[in-house]
């Protein structure tokens, strides 16, 4: 029982990390309709900004953390400036191969800079709690609670703010947006900048628990893609759930089934999925 | 003008650079320069492939490596571990290649656009981590080394670089040719439709489903025959072959060359590779010019070298022929990415 509740715990921690990445991930397909490949990129050098700011200039862990959020963000406006805002009428294969472009780039030039030897990253909170029987790692309470706290902010700004409701607003009827004088590079940036933020926090997280390397982004990436078309592309409490379906199926068949083919499982589950039903689980109709 | 335009695109063209091809070892005394000619061949017969289902019919492939690697890995295993000759392994390769792209393509191309590419990168992604794991099939990260080359029956030795070359050339002809016969008919013609849109080659009595499959079980071939020149030239094999970074490169070749057009994967592979090849030590960071390059080809020129040649020259002809004949002089014309990217716009 002690070893199941374990591994619940060790799924809601993956469950807040991917749920974060895959809210960034449909923020901006809900207001593009482009799958973002650069995401899993820019959740890496968020990895990577927070490792130079801690370990090479020395700072706090939450100083790294916030440094890295405003890096990526930054970043992630680039890109949209950059890449997608001229790509917005062309046919959608030219979005996806520019997104892989941009993730080649980004990986390449971190690891011409770092190399591709594994890294990690101190935590500065290493106590264990113990609660009877089981064990709770401080950093993996942290993952949780700090998930599930920026998932309640998000929330709150995208349901109680002027500018998240434009971006609400905008990601349900584009042209009705327009039409009531909504500005629609300014919602594309702030998207961008916000997916940006949560790729980089979750990076700074899950990151002491875990190894930094340039090829980091690429499960990641590949887990939030399956989470979102779970959930429905475009859907933000269905990247939540999503998240946590896949953040427990990993934990609890990595332990029950096999440790070796864990990364597969979500894979699995997606081809099962899509094979049942092409457009997710919780759409209604097509896009 | 017009004529030396034309002569581009004439067949006397093609058994030029034939020609150029076979003398290409006469000429260059290096070995090495052989090989990486070789070489480039043999993605460009794999990029052959991607180009059907990429290029005609519109579907974004993410899983072309994989299905290089399932060849390579057929030839591999096949000869390594159970000591079979190479020809009959390649051709199993082959049949692997069309079993595993029948199953993939029957669930995968009932979606579409994003879900299909999405699908498509989990799939490849899938490949790869099975070969990294699958350490009884696959020996798993050590790879598999000695695979013995093709046998040349007493004729020809194929270890020797040259003799290779003229192998993997006569197998990148034959590709071209297909591609041309399947270009030019109906299916070539279907495929195109689809690409342009879904729906009205459904409204015109196409089978979606299974010209889709068809598109993509061809590219699969495509690519584990590739595979399995690869696995004999190479002679050695790991996971890293089913890396989706393979097949970024593919789609950067592509469309250096050009979507959908008949010598845009020929002339795309080769222009990248000899580049890479002429910045010495670019090899390990090549994503850092590919990567931008990927981007600024697709904003500014995205029907790559020889479709932007092509819808020149349509363009050129329509504005030379008077009123009348217009329709005759580019009727024969291949349609480019430009005319299907207008017919996507109106559509």
């Amino acid at each position: 029982m002690e070893l199941f509740i374990q591994q619940i715990l060790n799924g809601l921690t993956l469950g807040s990390i991917y749920g974060l990445v895959a809210l960034g991930l449909t923020l901006v397909y809900g207001i593009l309709h482009v799958p973002n490949f650069a995401h899993g990129a820019l959740y890496m050098v968020g990895a990577y900004v927070c490792y130079f700011a801690m370990v090479e200039l020395g700072l706090n862990y939450w100083v790294a953390m916030v440094a890295a959020a405003a890096v990526v963000a930054l970043l992630s406006v680039l890109c949209e400036r950059l890449v997608f805002h001229p790509l917005r009428h062309a046919p959608p294969i030219h979005d996806k191969i520019a997104a892989i472009g941009i993730l080649l780039f980004l990986e390449a030039v971190v690891q011409m800079h770092w190399g591709a030897d594994f890294r990690r990253i101190p935590t500065p909170y290493n106590e264990i709690l113990r609660l009877g029987e089981l064990t709770l790692p401080v950093q993996r309470l942290l993952i949780i609670g700090g998930a599930f706290a920026l998932m309640g902010a998000l929330h709150l700004y995208l349901k109680k703010t002027m500018t998240g409701l434009t971006i609400i607003a905008m990601a349900q009827n584009r042209e009705g947006a327009f039409l009531v004088g909504i500005d629609a590079n300014r919602v594309a940036m702030m998207t961008f900048a916000i997916a940006g933020a949560l790729a980089a926090i979750a990076a700074s997280l899950f990151a002491p628990i875990n190894l930094v390397y340039p090829a980091m982004g690429h499960l990641v990436l590949l887990k939030a893609f399956v989470i979102i078309i779970l959930g429905g592309m475009g859907s933000i409490p269905g990247a939540i759930i999503g998240g946590l379906i896949i953040g427990f199926a990993e934990a609890l068949g990595g332990f029950y089934i096999s440790s070796t083919y864990k990364d597969v499982i979500a894979f699995v589950l997606l081809v099962v999925i899509l094979s049942i039903k092409p457009t997710g689980l919780f759409t209604k109709g097509v896009r | 003008m017009n004529r030396a335009i034309d002569f581009f695109l004439s067949s006397t063209m093609r058994w030029l650079l034939l020609a150029l091809a076979i003398v290409f070892p006469l000429v260059v005394t290096s070995e090495y320069l052989v090989y990486v000619m070789a070489l480039a061949f043999v993605w460009a017969i794999a990029v052959y492939g991607m180009n059907i289902i990429t290029g005609y019919c519109g579907q974004l492939n993410l899983a072309h490596g994989g299905f290089f690697a399932i060849g390579a890995y057929a030839v591999a295993i096949l000869t390594v571990d159970h000591g079979w000759p190479f020809w009959p392994a390649f051709a199993m390769a082959g049949v692997f290649g069309a079993v595993f792209g029948l199953l993939v393509g029957v669930v995968s191309l009932r979606l579409k656009e994003h879900y299909f590419a999405i699908f498509t990168l989990s799939v490849g992604y899938i490949i790869y981590l099975l070969i990294d794991k699958w350490e009884e099939l696959t020996h798993g990260s050590l790879g598999i080394i000695s695979i013995s080359p093709p046998e040349g029956f007493g004729l020809v030795d194929f270890t020797q670089t040259v003799p290779f070359y003229y192998l993997v050339l006569a197998f990148l002809a034959f590709a071209i040719w297909i591609t041309r016969r399947i270009s030019e008919s109906l299916l070539g013609r279907t495929f195109r439709a689809i690409r342009i849109s879904d729906d009205l080659a459904q409204s015109l009595g196409i089978n979606l489903m299974r010209n889709k499959v068809l598109a993509f079980v061809i590219s699969t071939v495509y690519a584990a025959f590739a595979g399995g020149l690869y696995a004999g030239v190479v002679r050695f094999i790991g996971p890293e072959q089913a890396n989706f970074i393979h097949t970024f490169d593919m789609i950067a070749y592509l469309l250096v060359g050009g979507f959908g057009t008949l010598m845009g994967p020929l002339a795309g592979t080769l222009i990248v590779t000899w580049l890479t090849q002429a910045v010495q030590g670019l090899e390990e960071y090549r994503m850092i010019v590919f990567g931008p390059l990927l981007v600024l080809l697709v904003i500014f020129f995205p029907k790559g070298i020889v479709g932007t040649f092509l819808s020149w020259r349509g363009r050129r002809l329509a504005r030379q022929a008077p009123r009348g004949d217009r329709a005759s002089r580019t009727g024969g014309s291949e349609p480019t990415a430009d005319q299907s990217q207008g017919a996507r716009n109106n559509a």
